[in-house]
């Protein structure tokens, strides 16, 4: 058989969930032909399991360039939901209300105040609103608390959508746009020299002087072959979903949030067990428990599913973006919040990588601080 | 639209939407539904279903039951004196 003709283009992007389809779409909105790659349902596709948060309040402790990153994202969601549905119709079901995490014991109140005004110092020059809510007030905000909750940290900067309907907008907006979607193709072979990239995949081969490694945990083992590390690995969440209800939620919690069509989705577990997609009694049991304990009347609802998902997680728990010193043109990306993080990586990242140069502000986010003779 | 085969005699009286109603014994309650010619809406749009699969798949008989909202009334054999209403749109949830 003769090696298949190559199709060129100007950016590929390896993986085709939040993270792969929100940079590709991003690309496609810089005018920039794109193809998107996709493993297939063999891929452990983390995109499928989200819990739905737009989450601001608990991320980047100690990495303030994280909290900004992650509050650009929150800030940019606004203009992602409103393109996505002009682009596409389809309403991803963005809320940003705010969001509460519950404390229920005094220590658990204790560290939360100590953590969330870490967080404010840590914002430095920009504001970073936070109240510490007791139960009694808390309870004119949420309904039917439960006696073990002692009170909550409230930011304005939270929110939720619906993480399935943000992948399928991604898509179908890329696609509108031009861009070029092939699933089933898992990255076979790979070329690389400086900006100019080669794979081969699905029997067909693309060249493109830009690449994007946005596969999740399929990242760890394509990054070599393009100059890049992506020491992530698998850490396993678990979700309850009940019935639908009358909206009863006016906000989102932590590990608690009403969908638009009713059902409470209830999370979540962070689980160090490798590949391993199963369910586990005793945790989902946890997980029941914690949320019957903050709202007792969840009780009363019928659980009609639960997955697991695995997320992508890197070793200090925070992004990685990159491009190759070896191979410029080259890029990854990796995080475990593709849903919070959508709105930066179509509107942020994607024209930084269209440019050819990743902004100082994501500097702290290269693999190679995980690199000892580097760091040190 | 169903009526009851002959052989089998319909011995248990529920109320469906408040009214009496007899089924066979090992009836489900979607069955005294299906008799009753009732069905529920849905959460969303408030479209009307009616028991579809009978084998608790579809979740289209959803009814309330006894007072217990949203139960698979396919999956629920009918007993003497159970109370049945088809389920309107959301259940309510919170606290009493």
């Amino acid at each position: 058989m003769s090696a298949p003709r190559t199709e060129s283009f100007e950016a590929i992007v390896i993986g085709g969930g939040l993270v792969g389809a929100a940079i590709a779409w991003g690309l496609c909105r810089q005018g920039l032909a794109t193809v998107l790659l996709d493993e297939g349902d063999i891929a452990y596709r983390a995109s499928r399991g989200n819990f739905g948060l737009v989450w601001v309040q608990s991320k980047g402790l100690g990495a303030p360039w994280y909290q900004r990153w992650t509050r650009a994202s929150a800030g940019e969601w606004p203009r992602l939901a409103a393109d996505l549905a002009t682009r596409t119709a389809t309403d991803v079901g963005l809320q940003q209300p705010g969001g509460v995490h519950l404390c229920l014991s005094e220590p658990e109140f204790e560290a939360r105040a100590e953590r969330m005004a870490q967080m404010q110092r840590e914002a430095g020059n920009t504001p970073y609103e936070y109240r510490m809510i007791r139960a009694p007030e808390l309870r004119d905000m949420l309904p039917g608390l439960g006696p073990d909750v002692v009170g909550a940290s409230f930011t304005p900067y939270d929110g939720h959508a619906n993480p399935l309907r943000l992948l399928h907008a991604l898509h179908r907006a890329f696609t509108e746009a031009g861009g070029v979607y092939v699933p089933e193709a898992k990255v076979e072979e790979g070329a690389a020299a400086p900006h100019d990239f080669a794979v081969l995949a699905a029997g067909r081969r693309f060249a493109a002087p830009r690449l994007v490694l946005g596969a999740g945990l399929g990242n760890a083992e394509l990054a070599p072959c393009f100059g890049l590390a992506a020491p992530v690995r698998p850490q396993r969440g678990q979700v309850l979903v009940t019935e639908r209800a009358a909206e009863i939620l006016p906000m989102p919690i932590t590990t608690i949030r009403q969908t638009q069509e009713g059902s409470l989705m209830i999370g979540d577990s962070i689980e160090e067990v490798g590949f391993d997609l199963r369910q586990t009694p005793p945790v989902m049991q946890a997980i029941a428990d914690r949320a019957v304990r903050s709202f007792p009347w969840i009780g009363e609802l019928s659980i009609v599913r639960a997955w697991s998902a695995l997320r992508v997680m890197a070793p200090d728990g925070l992004p990685i973006y990159d491009q190759s010193a070896r191979f410029p043109g080259a890029f990854t990306a990796n995080c475990h919040s593709g849903v919070t993080l959508a709105g930066a990586h179509a509107l942020l990242l994607a024209p930084m990588i269209a440019q050819g140069a990743l902004d100082p502000m994501l500097d702290p986010f290269t693999a190679g601080r995980f690199d000892v003779r580097a760091a040190s | 639209m169903f009526a009851l085969r002959p052989e089998r005699p319909a011995t248990i009286e529920v109320a469906v939407e408040g009214q009496p109603l007899r089924v066979p014994e090992g009836a489900s309650a979607a069955v005294a539904m299906l008799l009753a010619g009732i069905g529920r809406t849905t959460a969303l749009s408030g479209a009307p279903r009616a028991p579809y699969c009978l084998m608790g798949v579809c979740f289209e008989c959803l009814a309330e039951i006894d007072g217990v909202a949203n139960q698979q009334a396919c999956m629920v054999p009918a007993r003497p004196g159970m109370r049945i209403r088809a389920q309107r749109g959301a259940r309510r949830a919170g606290p009493a």
